[in-house]
């Protein structure tokens, strides 16, 4: 608790610090690459025969995806706390990657766990981690994945909480990480609403995003939420089936619970015990979801629908040859909803997709399930 | 029945429930009560125990692999008070169970299968709002962890909060044994005295009967955990036999034979 309350003293801090915030703002352009191009996807819109489609372009970011956003946020106030030490948890690599690399950049010792499953799924990343100088901790309790490493990483801080930042990835854990984690991530839909209105004159119709832990999501969804004529479309992981193991989807037979220092859409078994889960992209491969996502659920102002691993794997076949753009699989689930959605849409209408990660992690996968060569 | 400590200092045994099965459990139970164990806490297997050392992770992973439930843990309690009258008996549990099986519905078959106090791990004083209520209701006496990074003000929160004792935890890190008990355990708990005149138990890492007698010059209790069930790891078959034997081991240096005897 001591550790939480010291973070969130800092945050509050840092948020009205004008230095932190100029400084966060250099480090995402100059270093990160934004702001990140909102581009018309003619192509796919012609194919799909519907609504506009527009790609907010999070694969161009350094490192390959959006979870950087918040790495450099989180690397600051690791810096102002004075602490050296930096540990995160990672599915697909990409949160992993780029805590890595803000390590590097700023001088920290930093170690990462991951489950054995996926760092056997998502080796590049695995790779980069090791060339820029972390540590990857292989986790093999439980699943082997995304919420085993998570674990290991909140043994890891309880016991060296004096020296050590956890560096957590997404919008989950104790307070004040799914808030904090969520301001890093605003900029995504900060800029894509400023982006559309000045490319259309006018807002979306819909917004659709992935949602594992859900940072790109509520990320992009943030500043949409008071335009209520939005609506805010998230994509859980269908897996390979509706049966509890098979797949990732926390609305769809999830039930409220507490995970890991969060209370929100748990799937779990009758007794209480956490599920498996499954998906083809180990960034949606989460047994719980973020709890702001469920709190907008619940109100009515989100609504979360699954994709299954077919339908994402199909949708990357599609944009990178519609499009030339190959999304990570995680972002592809958001492409899959798309294919369905902009159909039924009218062609006066918008629907931005977020493109949270590209897919060079993946080739692997894709290989193994794709029919290419 | 009121948690109360009869000897000074108390040993409070940890087990996990299920671990190789509930009938194993309920022998090895009576053992550490025959040899000496004051309060036994009866750990609820989970799926993701972050709070938890390797050794009592294998071991959830065992009692979970033949579905050891929360409801069965608290059957289990009614079988031990049965045959205990005034052994102190805690369920030590994460909250999803907990929450899945219903605050309610958990205190109220917790009462009347004779639990005396319950402790969560992962539930902090400040989010307790609900379970504390339902506690007090059901007369049970709620436990909560103190550690050495907690600053004197939740210190007092904390012990404010508990009933019956208060856990202190004798260093950060996660449950299982060290060679060395951390300057940190001493510190804590002379801490935790200026804020409460509840007793004060201190567990995590404690293993031999040295320790258990260095921690008792200072402490209420002493709490091991992790040295029994890997205790119970290494001797498949006699599980009993062995805890019944190691406790006795933990209180020769400490206890005089006629209150070590039960």
């Amino acid at each position: 608790m001591a550790a939480l309350e010291e973070l969130e003293r800092e945050y509050e801090r840092a948020k009205r610090d004008k230095k932190f915030q100029v400084r966060l703002a250099e480090l995402l352009t100059t270093y990160a690459g934004r702001p990140t191009p909102l581009f018309f996807a003619r192509r796919l819109t012609e194919k799909l025969g519907g609504a506009k489609i527009y790609l907010k372009r999070e694969d161009l970011l350094h490192t390959g995806a959006h979870k950087i956003n918040n790495c450099l946020g989180q690397g600051l106030l690791v810096e102002r706390m004075g602490k050296h030490r930096v540990i995160a948890e990672t599915g697909a690599g990409q949160h992993g990657v780029a805590t890595a690399t803000v390590c590097a950049l700023m001088g920290f010792e930093c170690v990462v766990y991951m489950g054995t499953e996926d760092m056997r799924r998502q080796e590049l990343n695995v790779f980069r981690m090791r060339l820029l100088g972390a540590e990857v901790r292989g986790v093999s309790s439980g699943s082997c994945t995304l919420k085993d490493a998570i674990n290991e990483a909140m043994r890891d801080w309880v016991t060296n909480v004096r020296t050590t930042h956890y560096l957590l990835g997404s919008v989950l854990g104790a307070h004040p990480y799914p808030t904090m984690v969520r301001d890093f991530h605003r900029v995504i839909g900060r800029e894509a609403r400023a982006q559309i209105l000045k490319a259309e004159g006018k807002l979306p119709a819909a917004i659709v995003a992935c949602v594992g832990g859900g940072s790109n999501s509520i990320g992009i969804f943030y500043d949409f939420i008071k335009d209520t004529k939005v609506r805010l479309v998230g994509v859980e992981a269908g897996g390979r089936g509706e049966k509890l193991g098979d797949h990732a989807a926390r609305f769809r037979g999830g039930s409220p619970g507490v995970l890991q220092g969060t209370y929100s859409y748990v799937l779990q078994d009758s007794g209480g015990q956490i599920a498996l889960t499954h998906s083809v992209s180990a960034g949606l491969d989460y047994p719980s979801i973020g709890p702001e996502h469920a709190a907008l659920r619940d109100a009515g102002r989100a609504e979360y629908v699954p994709a299954s691993d077919a339908e994402a794997l199909a949708a990357t076949t599609l944009l990178a040859r519609t499009e030339g753009i190959i999304p990570a699989l995680e972002s592809a689930h958001a492409v899959a909803e798309v294919v369905k959605r902009a159909p039924r849409m009218k062609k006066s209408e918008i629907v931005i997709v977020n493109i949270s990660g590209r897919g060079d992690k993946d080739i692997g996968i894709m290989r193994e399930n794709l029919e290419i060569d | 029945m009121p948690l109360t400590f009869h000897k000074k200092p108390a040993l409070v045994v940890y087990v996990t429930c299920g671990d190789p099965d509930l009938g194993t459990t309920l022998k090895i139970v009576l053992a550490a009560i025959d040899a000496g164990a004051d309060l036994i806490e009866l750990g609820v297997p989970f799926s993701d125990p972050v709070a938890d050392g390797p050794v009592i992770q294998r071991a959830s992973e065992r009692a979970l692999k033949h579905g050891t439930s929360l409801a069965q843990v608290l059957t289990l309690a009614a079988e031990v008070r049965e045959r205990a009258q005034s052994t102190g008996l805690i369920v030590f549990s994460y909250l999803n169970p907990i929450l899945r099986m219903g605050m309610e519905k958990f205190c109220k078959v917790a009462r009347a299968a004779g639990v005396d106090g319950v402790l969560v791990t992962d539930l902090p004083v400040e989010e307790a709002g609900e379970y504390l209520r339902a506690m007090h209701e059901y007369d049970l006496s709620p436990v909560f962890l103190a550690a050495p990074t907690s600053p004197d003000e939740r210190l007092k929160q904390i012990a404010g909060a508990s009933r019956g004792f208060v856990y202190a935890v004798s260093r950060t890190g996660v449950t299982g044994q060290r060679q060395q008990l951390a300057e940190d355990a001493r510190k804590l708990v002379r801490r935790l005295r200026r804020v409460t005149k509840l007793p004060v138990a201190l567990g995590f890492g404690i293993s031999t009967a040295e320790q258990f007698a260095e921690v008792g010059s200072f402490a209420d209790a002493v709490v091991v955990g992790s040295a029994i069930v890997e205790t119970i790891e290494r001797n498949r078959g006699r599980e009993a036999g062995a805890v019944g034997e190691f406790v006795r081991g933990l209180l020769a240096i400490s206890c005089e034979p006629s209150a070590a005897a039960r």
